[in-house]
């Protein structure tokens, strides 16, 4: 029968199937040769060691942020704002770290300091977005994706005005930081291992959270039914704040990462699009967070990979974006048709 | 016109919802339906007004000749028209649009003409409706007789009705049915669809009744009400002797307390509730008892007064804290208030207990659920979503969700739609918790249900709300009076 | 300021809102059906590329902007077929097309980067043109202009005024009432959608071939006002007249925001960039904030005269959506 496990994963390798096709298709269209693309952002990725642990330190934020996102899916919100929220993690830890440039702290100390800043900053910029759906009535659509745009000017007048380099302010961002204040990373590599354990433990801690625990599943309750959950007793608006707060934090997290173990600074595009990302991944995962690792780091690597197109076969690499999406759109349109062949299944 | 039903059959999945139905209903005349719910009655209109096909070699013949109808606007077509429960019509549109939407006219529709046509159509009929009016501000009554006027308009020649006369008053009632008496003179055929005995014994020139999706039988007056109840039933049902139990302390007072929403306004309002007490509330929808009950609850915050619970000052407060205190509510949309569609038996189960630590014991709860689902005759298993519960069984799984002990109860419309196995068994189990020194606090649109269960009831209207009246002291057709709004100066609780 | 320079700068706010009437025409014809098509941001930046690159090629700009409107209804057949036929989330859908479509967009439209191509010109209007005042207003425009003065009164027309709208209205409303009076609900719904998704993708080339000629990739700066349109069609209340009055407002506004650079020095050139997004969080909260339970409270417990006044405020600010939107329909 459809309804079957087996039957899931047959799908979900038809809408895999379909998704390189029509990809495929799109590069034919333009007279580019699929193989040769698909081969060369698998050879981008894993071709090597060194791009290997570049498609890792894009799977840092990617996780942690898919990580937030589950915890305000299961609270039944879409929590766009997500990209600002990794935005104001990297401000914010920018700004801890400039704050003890001159400090006798220990570094360590400063680095922890700097990630918690990043922490709380994300954990602010959602609460706006659910303060304005809690208490203003304001879809979280709408209010994130206006934050974000915020976020971003944010950014952008802090590096070209008080924060702008010694003489000319530009594109490339605020004056690097000292080496010291860097998470460690490993011997020749762009990736730290530190930043990659904090991104697993953090995905662990979703998971269990939301699974095992009383406030998992009374955040569930207030997704799937907000007015029921408050008659029930449960403290609807107060757990819709947590899971945006938990979920700032997480994306917050993502940013400190970006800042503390990445770029060293703050640059314009210090979020890269993670944040929209991490709503695909979540949406391509159906919300489950034993998935979480396996997607993020395929998205990662997609990511990764279509950075030479341009350079090998003259293509763009928001290539990367097109099947990414492709992808997220066929899981969607396949588990529909697989709904209705079962309830088509039950009728007769 | 004449209908006739050959051999109707209608299966859903494993369930036969219509056994082998042959009825002819002669032209021009008011043909009863009676039945229980789930006896299969909406199922035989569905097909008749085409909502839905009935198996394949049923047949139904208008005038003789066999026709299929696809949808409910071939249906009309065919003459056929029905006038749904909750009126399918477009409360944020004015009356007119209502009127106009799906009517046959030009691209442009002349709103003039329109208005002429409909003002005669209302005239005709002694309706007092305001084509500029919004639906919005219509009572159910009102908004039956506009659907009534469209049909009309549109050519139909046989009404369905399904229970028009729940949530409108006498005066209504009466109203709707000197409209109905007039159709066989046009030689038009109402049927009509109830679980009410008197109004189908004041209505009908014939009566068939349906149980467990068969036809048992056709009666023509004079009417014997014990023989509908054993045909409807299968066997005779009594609700048991009313019964209260011993009234105690005051649970709950209200002391000119008033409340206010977009539409209505109570003023000073003074109850006082006491232990084991059961108050039934009357009156048509949106006459202000839910607001009254919300304000009992702690969701709406009255506008004055002051709200006791055992001499504890609540007013103002919110739900939670009115729960903390012993109150408990139970809203009427059971899938859209009450319970959370996607979540098991167990996770409703786990949810309403108090939190031992972080992690949730499983094991605990399953064994809780399996204990619950006993006690409260619930089909079910503890891991089934509660979506996929019948009616009367979401509504036991309610029940037991409820805390013990408590002080206060509310219910909106606790039986609704329930078979009367269920609500017999419902109100069972409520009685058990009135004599733990619960109070009662719950609305019906069945007034029977409100005198049999309740010890007072207070009666609404357009936001005028009687002193508590005695439940054993008052009738149904006073009742019925009431709450269409007359004699209130005879029962002096009018407020001002 | 001279008279003349004003009213030639209300002329180009009507010129340059253009693309955003058309956007908010679309997915208000689409939610009035009932059904959210969220994609607009990737439908208008992969219209704008498609219109851009047609007219480009073919040289012909009417079949650019053809090619935009097609571009549109594709869009739209995909959110109307994953959520009425499959019962899919129309957020998800739509937020997955969105993000799919502007990538798109930078992906195919590589080679027409800055590329220089066909530009619709000022057709003013013989005698028209020449009446004081409304003659530069509103008749020395560009075709696609006077097209969206023309969409804002058929819209409205057909929603108030003639049969089908009306009955569009119910199928938004209540959607089984509308179904017993012989509509075909999901029929309609999609036909709707794509109708709006054409409108959705007429945006494009009317920046792309007009107020906002070529294509420059992820600099283009019309990324974003696919969101701003979405905002713009809630605070319209989901008339016709009264999101175009919004879309001009918004207009009106980053006109303003233009205008007042050079005087304000101290505030820098981002925040008025981004102005306009906090506005829209702002118009958002103006609407929905009578929605808000902690309001019906506070409002409870205030004297009756204050209570009356904020409560006729906030009734009128509110914008109700249709009663389905969003909601499926199964015929039972």
């Amino acid at each position: 029968m459809l309804k079957s496990r087996f039957s899931g994963l047959l799908f979900q390798i038809i809408a895999l199937a379909l998704s390189f096709g029509v990809v495929s298709l799109i590069l034919i269209s333009i007279d580019a040769s699929p193989t040769e693309a698909f081969r060369n952002m698998f050879k981008g990725s894993f071709g090597e060691m060194r791009k290997f642990a570049e498609v890792l330190v894009a799977f840092v934020p990617l996780l942690l942020v898919t990580a937030g996102l589950l915890v305000t899916f299961s609270a039944g919100l879409w929590n766009i704002g997500v990209e600002g929220q990794v935005v104001l993690g990297a401000i914010a830890t920018t700004w801890v770290y400039r704050y003890f440039l001159e400090s006798d702290l220990p570094p360590a100390l400063i680095i922890t300091l700097a990630i918690l800043g990043g922490m709380i900053g994300g954990a602010i910029w959602a609460a706006f977005t659910g303060i304005l759906k809690v208490f203003g009535g304001v879809n979280e659509i709408f209010g994130g994706l206006g934050l974000n745009f915020v976020a971003t000017a944010l950014t952008i007048y802090l590096i070209f005005g008080p924060w702008k380099r010694p003489g000319v302010a530009s594109m490339s961002g605020t004056v690097p930081f000292p080496d010291e204040f860097s998470l460690p990373l490993l011997a020749n590599l762009r990736i730290s291992p530190w930043a990659l354990g904090i991104a697993l433990i953090a995905i662990i801690i979703v998971f269990f959270l939301l699974q095992g625990t009383y406030f998992g599943l009374k955040l569930k309750a207030v997704g799937k039914n907000f007015r029921a959950a408050y008659l029930l007793g449960i403290p609807t608006w107060q757990y819709a704040m947590y899971s945006f707060l938990i979920c700032g934090a997480l994306a917050g997290l993502a940013g400190a990462m970006q800042v503390a173990a990445v770029y060293h600074r703050l640059i314009p595009s210090i979020s890269s699009g993670y944040g929209y990302l991490g709503l695909m991944v979540a949406m391509l995962i159906n919300y489950q967070a034993i998935w979480a690792i396996p997607v993020a780091l395929f998205f990662a690597a997609l990511n990764i990979g279509s950075i030479q197109l341009p350079i090998v076969m003259k293509l763009d690499s928001s290539l990367s974006g097109v099947l990414q999406g492709v992808l997220v759109l066929f899981a969607l349109l396949v588990e529909g048709a697989r709904q209705k062949f079962i309830k088509k299944g039950q009728n007769t | 016109m004449n209908v006739e039903f050959k051999n109707v059959n209608k299966h859903f999945g494993n369930v036969h919802a219509n056994k082998n139905i042959n009825l002819t209903i002669p032209s021009g005349s008011i043909q009863g339906i009676l039945g229980e719910n789930g006896a299969g009655k909406s199922t035989l209109m569905k097909v008749l007004s085409g909502f839905i096909h009935a198996d394949s070699g049923s047949e139904i013949l208008l005038d003789g000749v066999p026709v299929i109808m696809n949808s409910p606007a071939d249906a009309i077509k065919h003459g056929i028209g029905m006038l749904h429960q909750d009126p399918l019509d477009f409360p944020p549109m004015k009356i007119l649009d209502n009127f106009l939407l799906g009517m046959p006219s030009s691209f442009f529709p002349n709103r003039k003409e329109a208005t002429q046509d409909f003002n005669l159509l209302a005239k005709e009929y002694g309706f007092s409706l305001d084509p500029e009016n919004y639906v919005d501000s219509l009572t159910v009554g009102e908004r039956q007789q506009l659907e009534i006027m469209r049909l009309l308009f549109l050519g139909v020649r046989l009404f369905i009705l399904d229970e028009p006369t729940t949530g409108i008053s006498t005066a209504q009632k009466e109203k709707l049915f000197t409209t109905l008496r007039k159709f066989p003179e046009q030689a038009m055929t109402v049927i009509f669809v109830s679980h009410k005995l008197e109004d189908v014994e004041s209505l009908c020139d014939r009566v068939v009744v349906l149980r467990a999706g068969e036809l048992v039988g056709e009666l023509t007056p004079p009417y014997q009400t014990k023989k509908f109840v054993e045909m409807m039933f299968g066997k005779e049902v009594t609700l048991g002797e009313r019964q209260s139990a011993p009234v105690g302390e005051t649970v709950l007072s209200l002391n000119d307390v008033s409340l206010e929403d977009a539409r209505l306004k109570i003023k000073n309002i003074n109850v006082e509730v006491r232990e084991g007490e059961v108050i039934g509330l009357a009156g048509m929808e949106g006459s202000g008892q839910n607001l009254f009950m919300r304000a009992c609850a702690g969701l709406v915050r009255p506008v004055g007064g002051k709200i006791q619970l055992k001499s504890q000052d609540l007013s103002g407060k919110s739900y939670h804290v009115f729960k903390r205190n012993g109150v408990s509510f139970l809203p009427a949309a059971r899938l859209e208030e009450a319970l959370v569609p996607g979540l098991t038996l167990t996770d409703h189960f786990v949810l309403a207990e108090e939190p031992r630590g972080i992690f949730i014991d499983r094991v605990a709860g399953q064994t809780l659920t399996q204990e619950r689902i006993q006690s409260f005759n619930i089909r079910g298993t503890p891991h089934t979503p509660v979506e996929s519960l019948s009616g009367g069984n979401q509504q036991r799984a309610e029940l037991a969700l409820l805390q013990n002990p408590l002080s206060l109860i509310l219910l909106e419309h606790p039986t609704r739609g329930l078979d009367i196995e269920s609500v017999i068994y419902i109100w069972g189990k409520l009685k058990e918790r009135c004599k733990q020194n619960a109070s009662i606090i719950f609305m019906s649109s069945d007034l029977e249900e409100i005198l049999q269960y309740s010890d007072r009831v207070l009666v609404f209207f357009s936001g005028k709300i009687s002193q508590p009246l005695d439940a054993n002291k008052t009738s149904v057709e006073e009742l019925g009076e009431l709450i269409g709004g007359k004699g209130w100066a005879e029962i002096g609780g009018e407020h001002a | 300021m001279t008279q003349e320079t004003i009213l030639i700068g209300l002329a180009g706010i009507l010129a340059a809102s253009a693309p955003i009437v058309f956007a908010v025409l679309g997915e208000t014809l689409s939610e009035r059906a009932g059904v959210i098509n969220l994609s607009m941001n990737g439908t208008i930046l992969l219209s704008a590329m498609g219109g851009f690159a047609v007219a480009y090629t073919t040289n012909n700009i009417v079949l650019g902007f053809l090619a935009g409107m097609l571009i549109g209804a594709l869009v739209a057949l995909i959110v109307a077929f994953a959520s009425i036929t499959l019962n899919q989330s129309q957020v998800a859908v739509g937020f997955v097309l969105a993000l799919t479509c502007r990538d798109l967009s930078y992906f195919l439209g590589n080679p027409y980067m800055g590329v220089p191509g066909p530009r619709l010109q000022a057709m003013p209007i013989p005698f028209l043109s020449d009446i004081p005042i409304l003659g530069t207003l509103f008749f020395r425009q560009d075709a696609i202009t006077y097209i969206s003065f023309m969409a804002i009164i058929l819209t409205w027309v057909w929603v108030y005024r003639t049969r089908p709208g009306l009955m569009l209205q119910g199928i938004g409303e209540k959607p089984a009432a509308a179904y017993i009076r012989g509509a075909n609900v999901n029929l309609m719904r999609y036909v709707y959608t794509i109708i709006g998704g054409a409108l959705i993708g007429l945006a494009g080339p009317a920046f792309s071939l007009a107020s906002r000629a070529g294509w420059m990739g992820t600099i283009s700066g019309l990324d974003g006002f696919g969101w701003i349109a979405l905002s713009i069609t809630i605070f319209g209340g989901w008339n016709p007249a009264r999101a175009a009055f919004g879309a001009y407002l918004f207009g009106f506004l980053q006109w303003l925001g233009l205008v007042l650079q050079p005087v304000l020095t101290q505030v820098p050139s981002q925040v008025l960039q981004v102005a306009p997004f906090p506005l829209m969080i702002l118009t958002l909260l103006l609407v929905n904030i009578g929605n808000a339970e902690w309001v019906d409270r506070t409002l409870a417990a205030m004297p009756e005269s204050t209570r009356k006044f904020f409560a006729k405020l906030l009734r009128a600010m509110r914008a109700s959506p249709p009663a389905a939107l969003g909601v499926p329909f199964e015929r039972d």
